[in-house]
């Protein structure tokens, strides 16, 4: 009783501390002078019609690879934490009903080319690579629910992974010897504004960010599965 | 209008949320957190933000709520052939 008591109070402490915040909340009247020149420069000079990519990873390029970095610690942590035996038991697990399965395996392609898709037009629309690489991570899971005997081929996707990591900062360095400044995309032309294959290497550079997250995420969810498969056994 | 929905929204997620800790079951609570995330993700969609939104919705409500059952079914597997004990 008391405890629950305590939980509320709590909660609406906190909603207390945080009202000033929301209350003081003006709408911007105009952009302040760094979100302008973002704004110009990435239109102008990047050819790319999301400013939110072009923010994040031309200007902000440097954390996008720190983020990606920490994804890589975080499966490599998982890889090491979950000890990954040859068989797995597949005998005592739950079965999905066929329409199930059958459903999953039409959806799963569908999926994937929509995460592609997002992927690759990074620079035109919204989204970019974390969010193409989610989605193909999560066809991957529906697929991995679904499917029960489906055995995913880890070396594969530990290639993918560490491959498109590799190129990434291959092209920040051939950026920095071309241009002079790290993840800098501009040696590739930069192309029609709006066209599939402008921006420079901004559609490289979020390809690749978008299949190392796919791999990764779905690396870690298969991870996990195998080692709840092994205890049913 | 978009702000009465955001608050309606809001409300509910503020629902789902105390419910997700005053329930007993745990599947219960992994779902109600699974449904906060995807609340957030609409309102995302109406603050315009059509990226975040479909981050939160994969991530919040997808890959995390999957990895929390996963999760679930070790532990019940576990107290199940061990009567309880943790190794």
């Amino acid at each position: 009783m008391i405890r629950t008591v305590l939980i509320y109070a709590t909660l609406i402490l906190m909603v207390i501390i945080f009202f000033p915040l929301l209350s003081e909340i003006k709408p911007l009247s105009q952009l302040n002078p760094l979100a302008k020149r973002y704004v110009e420069d990435s239109t102008k000079n990047l050819n790319s019609p999301n400013i939110v990519t072009s923010i994040v990873v031309t200007y902000r390029g440097l954390d996008t690879l720190g983020e990606v970095t920490v994804l890589f610690l975080a499966t490599t942590g998982i890889g090491f934490l979950i000890k990954r035996r040859k068989k797995n038991g597949e005998k005592g697990a739950f079965q999905a009903s066929e329409i199930l399965q059958t459903g999953s395996l039409f959806l799963f392609p569908i999926i994937i080319l929509f995460g592609t898709y997002i992927f690759l037009h990074g620079h035109l629309t919204p989204g970019g690579g974390f969010q193409g690489g989610v989605l193909i991570a999560s066809a991957s899971v529906l697929l991995i629910m679904a499917n029960v005997n489906i055995k995913l081929n880890h070396t594969v996707l530990h290639f993918i992974e560490s491959l498109s990591g590799f190129l990434y900062v291959i092209i920040g360095t051939i950026g920095l010897f071309l241009l002079g400044s790290f993840l800098d995309p501009k040696f590739l032309p930069l192309g029609k504004f709006g066209s599939l294959f402008s921006a420079g290497a901004i559609p490289i550079i979020y390809s690749l960010i978008g299949l190392k997250v796919g791999a990764e995420l779905t690396n870690i969810v298969d991870s996990l599965r195998a080692e709840g498969m092994e205890d049913e056994k | 209008m978009i702000n009465i929905a955001i608050i309606i929204l809001g409300i509910v997620m503020i629902f789902s949320a105390i419910y997700a800790f005053r329930t007993k079951k745990i599947i219960n609570s992994i779902i109600a957190s699974g449904a906060i995330s995807l609340i957030v993700s609409v309102i995302f969609i109406i603050l315009s933000a059509p990226d975040v939104a479909m981050t939160e919705a994969s991530i919040g409500s997808g890959l995390t709520t999957i990895v929390f059952l996963f999760a679930l079914g070790k532990a019940r597997s576990k107290i199940d052939s061990k009567g309880g004990k943790d190794d």
